[in-house]
Formats: structure tokens, C-alpha cells, sequence
């Protein structure tokens, strides 16, 4: 294979991840708040259809898109709602809204079923594209692309460095001791949940008027990418870095799937098909691994040095969820 | 600065918590506030503070009416609290806990901040470093850090929650030695315990509590006994100290080297008799706990030779511990001891050696009637454990070990319990060793350890000293050993 095809399929793996970050960042900023929006996936399918149907309606992608977000924020407001002001498990509401949202879409999608639609036209940046290697990987992409680098940046920025950032984490690691420090516990939920379903809501658009442009309803093969966001998300550990990198891992393994089926022929492709999902619980698996006590155990019987840099390494890999992940706060 | 609360009222349900409660605490004071659980203290200070709001009454500052509707509002008024379980947040950086919650720019200066924090810190000789994860420090460290950021607020009036509660001896002077410096500044002190000798030595004056009411306030010197008839409306006094060793050696530990990723302590010999109470002291987190988690068989030794009776149970499943005899207690009630949500009822059935498919539930009614006679537990078969106050829930956690036991672990048994609770648990505990169960415990309360051990080990910095004899030793030399002196 040449160097130019391999430099355009990593370029494609940038583009065709962009829409699972946009997912899995609205996801983290949500879950940092304490609450689980597990609607992800519907709500991924609910946006591609409605934003590829305002575009083809008014032929505007901007429309598209916002609609996206819209849709995206309301879902998330009906779990913030049931779950914050109902105080109802967020897991049920949210499974419910992700069954539902899917087939809403397919239903709704009928009449908008393989039209053809706007797309989101690539941009390379002047400059910058033309540099060897990196031009062709990083910057001659669409403006939903860089949107999507920056977002990881800001995001990171945001809950790591800034003062409202830490009271993100606060509020979802111990919201009774977020309260005494000032914060107003349920609003911030509320705008941090809504704020991350209107990212997951961008997911769906870039989908369907970029990535895999069209409506083609249940043939659409967006089927599965919200769950594959939640499982990112625990993946990278509530961290926006290392859920990108979760992301970009992913999208690398169903390019590898695609690219290197003509070459082993004798292994079936849909087994290469497949191959990134089972992969990826395995590296949940690895990465998680130190926080099982057999694991402890079986340590403890190797040699000395083994031991210890092995433990060291598991424990950097180790990540916790926000303590309150899930639990209603009510003050006294 | 002076506070005032004025005719203050609050109800829970039926339960009147706090009933006309007028006190003063004049500023550059030590204010003592005591009570046995339950007694309407911590409802109190949770109003100054603003985390709760009273029914009626005022509170005024300096003279001034003021509304405190939040904990925002009363830290920017100058009151800060620090509550019995320290608000922080323990996965984040000792920097970012300091900085949840303080007003300030989009982009916080953290190294700004760590510059102020520990110019504060050599003021009172703390040294936290300032990097460090909070869940890496001590409850004490922990204590120390909150104190640091009130002040750092602008704190001039510091309420303090049974703060004595799980830090060190040392800790505890350093801690005493603080607040005296501040009350020196000019600052009110608030200073709430049930634990009589740390308000006695340290408050200016004492306001005692007893079932939602303030009934009195003493000035010094205190005369214990009166402090303690105050408390509980009637006199009560410690128990003769007995030794129960009623046979040769049950439990042995030999060359045992314990170790987890944070300390490692090497070669611990020890052997216990039937009925005998080892005592275990030192800082907190020098390894006790992984002492007790090793002899329960809830964390495996790297090394030596565990024994019970004769039985080799070195490397076997922490079931093999459990049919063995051995009973853990962990200090952690709800989340390790106790299932919330359960019942009292459903406890025991749960603890029970089960026969049969399906619970005979009228049976399972008239144990739970009969435990909840014995132990003395105020509550119903059918209440929920996390309703029961935390001296209940201890005395539910020690009705549900089963009989015989012949090694019982605990840790802090009578942490966080009023001095009538302790004594009664330690009353059961010593029927228990009569019968032949050897105790082995850890406690932040050197007395607590000396009134009722007969052998103490010492932890510190991965090292365990030989078993010292109770009999023969004293507060200040466990002290010394517990600061790591004479190791």
C-alpha cells in the first residue's frame, strides 16, 4: 500500500471519529455532573435523521445542525428532569429514551429515506495543509473535524484548569460538600446534562450530513456508536484526553478491519467487521484490570520487582468513576 | 466576634432537636459544646452554619440580626464549620480543594494559591503538602487542611464538629494548640464533643446538652462528675478492669509480612490467648487496618505463617477465616458492616447459618426481637439500619456475630459513640472474652486502649513493636512510641 493511501485512511480515521467525540465529551461533562445520560445512542440516530431532514428541508446545514442540538438538549433534558427533579433511576429513564429515540427516528426518517442531501464541504486550511505528512492527516479536513480537536482541547482545558471546571468535578464527586463550598447542586446537573446532550445531539448531524451522508434509516450503520461512546467514556476516565484517544483508537480499528480485508482472505470479514467491539471490552478489561482483588493476589506471588512495576503501572492506568455517578442529591 | 442565637427552634419530624436554645460565645473564647448522640449539638451548629435553617429564633453577629440561608452565606459572613466528616473532596489534589468554591478568575493561579496556603501553614507548623491527593492524607491532615482553607476565607468564627474523632494523639495537641492560638486572635471558637476530658481541657466554657435543650452552661474548674450527671441526667462510672486468659495460645502469627502498595511491615510475631484483648495503637494508617484485614483473611500475607487453634489457615480464602471463628468489625459500619436499605430483621437473616430454601420469617422476627432485647438497640425489626444512630447501628453490627467467635476484630468498636454506648459495648465485648474469644483492636483513644487491653502493640512507620503489657505502661510512653520514638 502507498504512503499517500495509508496517510488518507488515517485522515479518514480522524474524520470518521469526529462525531463519537463530540458523543463521548458530552457524555463526560455530564457524567462529571453526576448524572448518566444513557440515551446516547438513540439520541445519536434522533439527531442524524432530524438534522439531515432540516437540511434537505431548507438546504441549510447550519439549520441542520442546530437542530441536532435542539433535539439532542431536549432528550437530555427529560433525563435531567426524571432523574434530578423525580429523583427516578437514570438508568431506566435513559435505556427507555435510547430504545425510543432509535425507533422515533426510523419512523420519523420514512419519508426522507435516501434523498439526496447537503454535505458538509472539506476545508483545508491554507498553509498548513500543504505541510508534508501532518497537511494531509490534520488540516484537510471539514470545519467539523477541527471543531472536534478544539473541542478536546477546550473541554480538557475547562474541567482540569478553570474554577467552574473544578466545581464540575466537585459537584459529581461529593455534592454535599459542593453545596457548602456554594454551589447550587441541581441547577449545575441540569446545565451540564442539557450542555452534553446538545454535544452527543452535534454527533448525529456530523453523521449523516459528513461522515456517512444520506438517511438510509435502519441501513444506516449508526446503529451501536452511542453505546460505544458510554463505553468510551468509562474508557477514558471522565477525562476528555483520553476519551479522544478511546475514540480515535476505535475509529483506527474499523479502518484496520476495512483495509485489511483484502489482504487475509481467509479470515471472514465479518469477523474484521465485528473485531473492533470485542477489542474494545478488551481494552476496558486491561485498563481496569488493577481494581480486581485476584489481581492483588496473583501479584503478590511474583518477585519482587515485577511485582512492583507492574502494580505502579496498573495503578496509573486505574481510573474512578465520580463518586456520586447516579445518586440524587438532596440536601437535608 | 461575638455570637448570639437567640430562642432558636428546629423539629425533624416529632423530634424537637433543638428547643429554645439561647447561647453567647464572646469572640477570643473557646465556646465547649457537650452531649451525648443525639443531644441537639450538631443540629445547632449546622444552623449557624447555614447548612440547615432554623424553625424560629435569631442569630446575631457582633451585636447585628443576620439571615444565614446558606453555607456560602455564613462563611462570607465569617463563619466557617468544620463538619465531624471533613467536606473535602478525596480523589482531587489538596490545590483544587482549595480552590472548589473560592471566588476568583476563570483561570485560577494555582501556584498563587499554594504560595498563600503555605505561608498559612508555617504559621501553625502544618505541613501538608499542597500537591498531595487529599484521599493520601489523614483524617488529622484532612482537619488541618479545612481549618487552613476557613481561615484562608476569611473566617473569624470556626465551628468544630467532634473533631477529635479519628486523629492521633499528636494530632489532637497540635490541634488544641491551634485553636488556643486562634482564640488568641481575637477569633470564637466552637468546640462541640462528647468526649469529656478534650472539652474539659480545652474550653473557656462549657454548654451542655441533653435531649434537644440546652440544660446548662459551667464554667472552670469543671468537676466531671457534675459535667456527666448534666449529660445523662444521672452519675455513671467506669468498670473495674478484669482479665479474662482462660487458656494456653489460640492465635499465632509468625515472621508475617504484610504489604500493599503504600507500606510494607516486616517479621510480625505475635500469639494470643483465649480471652485475651490486644490493643492496637499508633498513627492512623501505620497499618493497623491491613494488621486486621491480614488476620481475617481479607488481605493475604506476602510472607509467615498464620495460625488458629492449630489450624493452618495461612493463604486460605477468607471463608476458611470465617468457619474458623474469626469475626471482623470494620470501622466503616455502613458501607463494609451493614447493608443500607435492609432491615434489622433481614440483617440476621443474613448473618444466620441458613437451613432450607425459603426464610422462616417468624422465626427470623423473634430472633430479631430477642437480639434487639439483649443488645439494647433503639429500633424495630423492621427498621432500616442507616435509620438507626451510629451507636445502634455498632451494637446491631456486634448482635449479628455469630457463636462461638474465637478471634474478634474491630476496628474503632466505640468510635464516634457517647461514653455510656462505649462502656456498654465494651461490657458485651468482655462477656464474650469471659467465654473465651480473644479480641484483637484498634483505637484512636489511648485510653480506650489502656483501660481495656492486656497487651498493646504499637505501629509505626511499618514497623510493630513487641506486645507491651497494659499493666505496666502509660498514656505518655505509648505516646512516645506512637511518635516513633524508642522504636
Amino acid at each position: 500500500m502507498d504512503t499517500q493511501l495509508i496517510l488518507i485512511g488515517l485522515a479518514g480515521v480522524l474524520a470518521s471519529s469526529a462525531p463519537i467525540v463530540f458523543a463521548t465529551i458530552g457524555e463526560t461533562f455530564a457524567e462529571r455532573s453526576g448524572v448518566i445520560n444513557l440515551s446516547l445512542n438513540g439520541t445519536i440516530l434522533l439527531t442524524a435523521m432530524a438534522g439531515f431532514a432540516v437540511a434537505v428541508t431548507t438546504n441549510s446545514l447550519f439549520l441542520g445542525f442546530l437542530a441536532g442540538a435542539l433535539i439532542g438538549g431536549l432528550v437530555a433534558l427529560i433525563v435531567a428532569f426524571s432523574s434530578i427533579s423525580l429523583k427516578q433511576s437514570q438508568v431506566a429513564v435513559g435505556f427507555i429514551l435510547a430504545l425510543t429515540c432509535r425507533d422515533l427516528s426510523y419512523y420519523l426518517g420514512n419519508p426522507f429515506m435516501g434523498l439526496q442531501g447537503p454535505r458538509v464541504p472539506s476545508l483545508p486550511i491554507p498553509g498548513l495543509a500543504d505541510i508534508p505528512i501532518i497537511g494531509v492527516i490534520f488540516f484537510q479536513q471539514d470545519i467539523l473535524v477541527y471543531a472536534s480537536f478544539l473541542l478536546i482541547i477546550v473541554s480538557y482545558v475547562f474541567i482540569f484548569k478553570t474554577r467552574p471546571g473544578l466545581m464540575l468535578q466537585g459537584i459529581g464527586e461529593k455534592p454535599a460538600t459542593a453545596f457548602v463550598r456554594g454551589a447550587n447542586v441541581n441547577r449545575l446537573r441540569y446545565f451540564y446534562t442539557v450542555l452534553g446532550g446538545m454535544l452527543a445531539g452535534l454527533a448525529g448531524p456530523m453523521f449523516s450530513l459528513s461522515v456517512k451522508a444520506g438517511w438510509k434509516g435502519t441501513i444506516s450503520g449508526l446503529d451501536g456508536f452511542g453505546w460505544i461512546a458510554l463505553a468510551l467514556t468509562i474508557f477514558g476516565g471522565w477525562n476528555p484526553l483520553r476519551a479522544a484517544f478511546g475514540a480515535y483508537l476505535f475509529g483506527l480499528l474499523q479502518w484496520l478491519g476495512l483495509v485489511l480485508q483484502p489482504s487475509l482472505p481467509n479470515i471472514p470479514s465479518q469477523v474484521l467487521q465485528v473485531a473492533p467491539f470485542p477489542l474494545m471490552i478488551l481494552t476496558l478489561l486491561l485498563v481496569n484490570i488493577g481494581n480486581a482483588e485476584w489481581v492483588d493476589r496473583t501479584l503478590a506471588a511474583l518477585p519482587e520487582k515485577t511485582r512492583k512495576w507492574l502494580a505502579n503501572f496498573l495503578r496509573a492506568l486505574r481510573t474512578s468513576p465520580p463518586a456520586s455517578l447516579g445518586v440524587p442529591f438532596e440536601n437535608e | 466576634m461575638k455570637v448570639e442565637l437567640i430562642h432558636i427552634h428546629k423539629h425533624f419530624g416529632a423530634v424537637h432537636a433543638n428547643n429554645d436554645i439561647n447561647l453567647t460565645v464572646e469572640s477570643g473564647k473557646i465556646q465547649g459544646i457537650l452531649g451525648e448522640n443525639g443531644a441537639g449539638k450538631s443540629t445547632l451548629m449546622k444552623i449557624l452554619s447555614g447548612y440547615i435553617q432554623a424553625d424560629s429564633g435569631e442569630i446575631r453577629l457582633d451585636g447585628k440580626p443576620v439571615k444565614i440561608n446558606s453555607p456560602s452565606d455564613a462563611i462570607r459572613l465569617g463563619i466557617g464549620m468544620l463538619h465531624q466528616d471533613p467536606l473535602d473532596f478525596p480523589p482531587m489534589r489538596v490545590v483544587d480543594n482549595l480552590l472548589i468554591g473560592h471566588d476568583g478568575s476563570l483561570f485560577p493561579n494555582r501556584r498563587e494559591v499554594v504560595r498563600a496556603f503555605n505561608e498559612l501553614q508555617n504559621q501553625f507548623g502544618f505541613s501538608i503538602d499542597p500537591y498531595a491527593y487529599v484521599d493520601t492524607l489523614t483524617v488529622g491532615e484532612r482537619q488541618q487542611l479545612e481549618i487552613l482553607r476557613l481561615l484562608w476565607l476569611g473566617a473569624r468564627v470556626l465551628i468544630l464538629d467532634e473533631p477529635t474523632t479519628g486523629i492521633s494523639a499528636s494530632q489532637k495537641e497540635k490541634l488544641f494548640e491551634t485553636l488556643r492560638r486562634l482564640a488568641a486572635q481575637g477569633m470564637s471558637v466552637i468546640f462541640v464533643s462528647h468526649k469529656l476530658e478534650d472539652v474539659e481541657f480545652l474550653c473557656d466554657r462549657i454548654a451542655v446538652f441533653r435531649k434537644g435543650e440546652l440544660v446548662g452552661e459551667v464554667n472552670p474548674p469543671y468537676v466531671t462528675d457534675e459535667l456527666v450527671k448534666m449529660m445523662f441526667g444521672r452519675v455513671i462510672s467506669l468498670e473495674e478492669k478484669r482479665r479474662y486468659e482462660t487458656c494456653d495460645v489460640s492465635f499465632h502469627l509468625d515472621h508475617v509480612t504484610i504489604e500493599d502498595y503504600r507500606l510494607q511491615i516486616r517479621d510480625i510475631n505475635l500469639s494470643v490467648s483465649c480471652g485475651e484483648v490486644i490493643g492496637l495503637a499508633g498513627m492512623e494508617g501505620s497499618g493497623q487496618v491491613q494488621f486486621l484485614r491480614t488476620c481475617a483473611g481479607l488481605m493475604r500475607p506476602v510472607a509467615g505463617e498464620i495460625n488458629l487453634g492449630g489450624r493452618r489457615l495461612t493463604g486460605k480464602p477468607y471463608r476458611a477465616f470465617l468457619e474458623a471463628g474469626i469475626a471482623y468489625v470494620p470501622a466503616s459500619r455502613m458501607e463494609e458492616g451493614l447493608i443500607p436499605g435492609l432491615s434489622l430483621t433481614e440483617h440476621f437473616i443474613l448473618a444466620e447459618e441458613q437451613n432450607g430454601f425459603f426464610i422462616n420469617f417468624d422465626k427470623a422476627l423473634a430472633t430479631t426481637r430477642q437480639r434487639i432485647e439483649d443488645f439494647n438497640i433503639k429500633g424495630t425489626p423492621v427498621s432500616t439500619v442507616e435509620s438507626l444512630s451510629g451507636g445502634n447501628q455498632q451494637r446491631a453490627l456486634l448482635a449479628m456475630l455469630r457463636h462461638p467467635v474465637n478471634l474478634l476484630l474491630l476496628e474503632h468498636p466505640t468510635r464516634g459513640l457517647d461514653i455510656e454506648s462505649a462502656i456498654w459495648i465494651w461490657g458485651k465485648l468482655k462477656e464474650r472474652c469471659k467465654q473465651g474469644t480473644s479480641i484483637i483492636f484498634t483505637s484512636a483513644d489511648l485510653e480506650e486502649i489502656l483501660q481495656y487491653s492486656d497487651r498493646i502493640l504499637v505501629f509505626y512507620g511499618g514497623k510493630v513493636s513487641p506486645p507491651i503489657d497494659a499493666e505496666s505502661t502509660t498514656v505518655e510512653q505509648l505516646g512516645q512510641l506512637i511518635g516513633g520514638k524508642g522504636f
